[in-house]
């Protein structure tokens, strides 16, 4: 596997970063740093502010304290991240592929074609059918089928091995070493084992509930 | 403007998908004038002096009665969050959703106002004129609805809430509105109160977009 630098040198920087919801605290501050190319797994008990974390670095919920940055992106690039959240936003009376081809749209494109998505993440055979009637796992696919076709260079990842199944944790660790290799960042909260292909490609930062 | 078409055509495609949704809205516009008549007497002149208000009162209600399905269902799967780092500006998705609502809420309503012309016994003149008035204001009800609806759309049971949010924006829209439909003797002011509502519908629809963006940003935290 030959790394591909597709996106520009990308860090992400926080310091004592203190997250939380509606003026609560939850969990303790953080520092993080994530070079380009490798991915940082999120761990920790429910409710110590894993998904808290992700959305602050979203920019969806303002931080209590601290600060974070994102080096060596231009804004006027565009939106710089994917934010995969526990909710998939499947339209249920569309069909699997008009779901992906709205966000194809709405997202820019410029990734994998939508059929070679929907291969890609084991749905080809089910394109016509309305997402409604997709498992939960299917549906998760789906929604993870959604960054491959409009590459961006920040992946945060919410839990994205819910209701997967084996075949599916597997798939979850050849997108993210994909994502890697084209020099992205990715940050996942996971409760999951997540296989990359390098040992040195992941750090693992485990949050704590505040006291 | 590929993206603002998309999100167009998905709001279309999801709400014809949908059926019962838009037939809702004319079916409960042709009930209110279906009512009327029975309500205040058979008297034709009494009706057809009552018919440009009650045609508008019961667009508003009609309008109402749609607000809920603008921003609510893509909240709460996970869309409006994900929009939010769309490649496209979040005002420009809001307004492209905000012409999709028009042409779900507010257009069947005018393709039915003939019916209830005809059950409140109006004229062909003031049919013209209503139907005319109606077109120019009902973008500014959506304009409106749609701010209510951005500023209520996480709050549970928000639906009940946005229209006494917005009831007071869309008093003038009504005003104009009527008042944009000659009525009997006295001086004719019609074309002044037109022009007003028209203006009234071009600030609401430019600016709502970014109302609504604004509000959906600042909601979720």
């Amino acid at each position: 596997m030959s790394p591909r630098q597709v996106f520009p040198a990308l860090s992400l920087h926080a310091q004592a970063l203190q997250c939380g919801r509606g003026g609560t605290v939850l969990g303790r501050p953080v520092d993080l740093a994530v070079a380009p190319g490798t991915a940082l797994l999120l761990r920790g008990p429910n409710g110590a502010g894993k998904t808290t974390l992700l959305l602050t670095l979203a920019g969806v919920v303002e931080p209590l304290e601290g600060n974070f940055a994102l080096r060596g992106w231009d804004p006027d690039e565009g939106p710089v991240l994917h934010f995969c959240g526990h909710r998939n936003a499947v339209k249920p009376r569309l069909s699997v592929r008009e779901n992906l081809q709205f966000w194809a749209q709405v997202n820019g494109g410029g990734g994998l074609a939508v059929p070679q998505a929907l291969e890609q993440v084991g749905l080809d055979m089910l394109a016509n059918l309305d997402a409604g009637y997709l498992s939960a796992g299917q549906g998760r696919r789906l929604a993870l089928a959604r960054l491959l076709v409009s590459p961006r260079p920040l992946w945060l990842l919410d839990e994205p091995t819910a209701a997967l199944d084996r075949d599916g944790h597997a798939l979850v660790g050849r997108l993210i070493d994909g994502q890697l290799d084209a020099g992205g960042l990715v940050i996942a909260a996971t409760h999951d084992a997540i296989a990359l292909a390098g040992p040195g490609r992941a750090t693992t930062l485990t949050l704590e509930r505040a006291p | 403007m590929n993206a603002f078409g998309a999100t167009l055509a998905r709001d279309l495609r999801l709400a014809l998908r949908g059926g019962g949704d838009v037939l809702t809205l004319v079916l409960f516009f042709v009930i209110v004038g279906v009512v009327v008549p029975f309500a205040v007497g058979p008297d034709q002149a009494l009706l057809a002096r009552l018919a440009p208000g009650m045609i508008w009162i019961a667009a508003f209600l009609s309008m109402l009665l749609g607000l809920d399905r603008l921003f609510r269902p893509d909240h709460e799967d996970g869309t409006l969050l994900l929009l939010r780092q769309a490649d496209l500006p979040l005002p420009a998705i809001v307004a492209a959703k905000l012409v999709a609502h028009w042409l779900l809420a507010a257009l069947p309503l005018l393709l039915a106002s003939p019916l209830l012309a005809l059950l409140l016994s109006m004229d062909l003149a003031s049919f013209w004129r209503t139907l005319l008035s109606l077109a120019v204001g009902t973008p500014a009800l959506a304009a409106f609805g749609a701010i209510g609806a951005s500023i209520t759309v996480g709050i549970g049971r928000g639906g009940l809430l946005a229209p006494i949010l917005i009831a007071p924006l869309s008093v003038p829209v009504l005003i104009f509105g009527v008042g944009a439909i000659p009525a009997g003797p006295g001086p004719d002011q019609s074309g002044s109160a037109l022009l007003f509502l028209a203006a009234i519908s071009l600030i609401a629809c430019a600016t709502a977009p970014f109302a609504a963006a604004l509000a959906i940003n600042a909601g979720e935290d």
